[in-house]
């Protein structure tokens, strides 16, 4: 069906075009908002990334985005992989009301808890402007437990029974059996809990005032609000400054897109 | 297995508490406890001080509420947001399903539309909103396209324009991730109905209205729930893309007002209560929506 075919490739590149547009941009000497500038001929620089770079320290930025995403990846790993296995495989008093904690939790919307976590974090335990305060909202991704204990549920439970007659520890089954069987979830985990860190902006946004300790998401929108306007090409090095941004997310996504697009389905429609 | 009183009580195997115990301590530090202090703030009168001082913060009732209620730039927000969901709710319902239900027949290039669909939904708002405020901005790329159809103030800085505007950013942003959800809900509709339907002398459109969107309804009222709270959340677009919810407050967002009030200006307790009613209002919402869209699936 044609027309059916039409609407796709038009949706497609409604979706598209602003990457396309953002690359251009951060490449584009002078800024070009004409519909001929949206087609590169000459004008071409990589002057914008080391504008951007000079204005907000891009390694520096980087490293402190991977530190805060680093953290809850690691957070979710081993706490939520633990949980995730206990959940799914253990019985123990109270199993059901952590579970049905963990579901009601998720509807809890973050930002009514910003404030609250903002005077705890900051005011009572003095962690603002470090990486443990950046992380601890985040530390485990509960959307990442619950397909750890789906997974770990579609195993056999002969293979438990086994382990636990011959006398291994739960600890020792978890890592040695269980862990092993269980590595796509294992890599799903961490591609769904990267994106939130990655991108999220409002909660770093509010504890780091120290530039060097800012994620790259919030060095960023500082200089769009602030220094952007001051600048000779300031689209241009925040369109390079979003391009660094954008990249690792999109390079994983395209070479997990399957991953990705399953595990969100799982989350979605069972979460 | 050993199975005593003490497996009785505590259950089969009792280390499954300690693997859970980390979490359930997250879990009550990081959302139990702040629900339970926002309540608490928005009730007394609490301010900033420094850590480990002890000074008095009176019960003060609903006076922080009141506070917010006769302040018109809250009402201003809650208004907004409310602009914001009767767009962008029914635009992603419609588009979503349209797209899914598109995707969804045997047709070419499959993969490269599901991953196009789907890239706003992975990048970081920030780094889109830079190339949006170059689309948009008045001599932008947009508004050379329109040529003398362009509006003037354009649309961020269009006091009528800059709240739909962000509204139909964030029905782009998300619509990749409702498109893969209707994707999954129409895996699930029978295809023997389809054969009925076309028995019956349906046409495409017909069974499309008749089998389709009666199948999809668990997904719908999902999606609709979904992008409510979305909505309702929204802090960084008005933050980036309308500078703090301008013009004028004609874009500034309930989380916005409550980031403004309660931490720029130093109110925590003004924020709660804020923070408290736009859930409130959020759950309201969310019961009529269910009401409306969940009715016939019974």
């Amino acid at each position: 069906m044609k027309l059916r075919f039409v609407s796709l490739l038009v949706g497609a590149f409604v979706f598209l075009f602003p990457f396309y547009y953002m690359l251009i941009g951060s490449l584009q000497a002078e800024p070009d908002p004409s519909v001929s500038g949206a087609i590169p001929a000459g004008n071409l620089t990589l002057h914008n990334y080391s504008e951007i770079n000079s204005a907000i320290n891009l390694g520096r930025s980087l490293v402190n985005s991977g530190i805060f995403t680093g953290g809850v990846i690691l957070g979710t790993l081993v706490f939520g992989v633990l949980a995730g296995y206990a959940l799914a495989r253990l019985q123990f008093r109270g199993r059901g009301v952590v579970f049905n904690l963990m579901l009601l939790f998720q509807v809890v919307p973050f930002q009514l808890l910003t404030i609250p976590l903002y005077v705890l974090i900051v005011r009572s335990y003095g962690l603002a402007d470090s990486y443990l305060g950046m992380i601890l909202p985040f530390a485990i991704n509960s959307t990442a437990v619950l397909v750890f204990r789906q997974y770990f549920l579609q195993l056999p439970v002969e293979l438990f029974d086994a382990a636990r007659i011959d006398g291994a520890s739960e600890l020792n089954i978890l890592w040695r059996i269980a862990v092993p069987l269980v590595r796509p979830a294992l890599l799903t985990g961490v591609l769904l809990t990267f994106i939130g860190p990655w991108n999220e902006f409002l909660w770093p946004f509010l504890i780091t005032k120290q530039q060097d300790l800012q994620p790259l998401a919030v060095s960023l929108s500082n200089y769009l609000t602030t220094v952007s306007a001051r600048a000779a090409n300031p689209f241009g090095a925040v369109l390079a400054g979003a391009c660094v941004l954008a990249a690792p997310a999109v390079a994983l996504f395209l070479i997990f897109q399957r991953r990705f697009i399953s595990s969100s389905l799982e989350s979605g429609v069972k979460g | 297995m050993r199975r005593g009183l003490l497996g009785r009580v505590l259950g089969e195997h009792p280390v499954g508490a300690v693997f859970v115990t980390p979490y359930v301590v997250f879990l009550a530090a990081v959302f139990a406890y702040p629900l339970g202090f926002a309540v608490y703030m928005s009730f007394h009168d609490y301010f900033f001080t420094a850590p480990g001082a002890i000074v008095e913060r009176p019960f003060v009732g609903f006076d922080n509420y009141v506070t917010v209620l006769s302040d018109p730039a809250v009402r201003r927000a809650f208004w907004n947001v409310l602009v914001f969901l009767v767009i962008n709710v029914p635009l992603t319902v419609v588009l979503a399903l349209g797209l899914a239900n598109a995707l969804n027949a045997a047709i070419r290039w499959r993969t490269f539309f599901r991953v196009s669909y789907y890239v706003p939904y992975v990048t970081a708002s920030v780094a889109v909103v830079g190339v949006w405020l170059f689309l948009f901005n008045s001599n932008g790329l947009v508004n050379s396209v329109l040529g003398p159809l362009a509006p003037d103030p354009s649309w961020l800085v269009n006091s009528k324009l800059a709240m739909p505007t962000v509204a139909i950013y964030v029905t782009w942003k998300q619509l990749g991730f409702f498109i893969l959800l209707y994707l999954a809900a129409l895996q699930n509709v029978s295809k023997d109905l389809y054969e009925a339907a076309a028995m019956d002398g349906a046409d495409k459109w017909k069974s499309f209205w008749n089998v389709t969107v009666p199948g999809v309804r668990p997904a719908t009222t999902l999606v609709v729930l979904l992008a409510t709270v979305t909505g309702a959340n929204l802090f960084t677009e008005p933050y980036l893309l309308t500078g703090g919810g301008g013009p004028d407050g004609a874009s500034a967002s309930p989380v916005l007002v409550m980031y403004q009030k309660g931490i720029e200006q130093g109110n925590p307790d003004i924020g709660s209560a804020i923070g408290v009613l736009l859930v409130i209002a959020v759950l309201a919402l969310a019961l009529i929506e269910r009401r409306f869209v969940g009715r016939e699936e019974s």
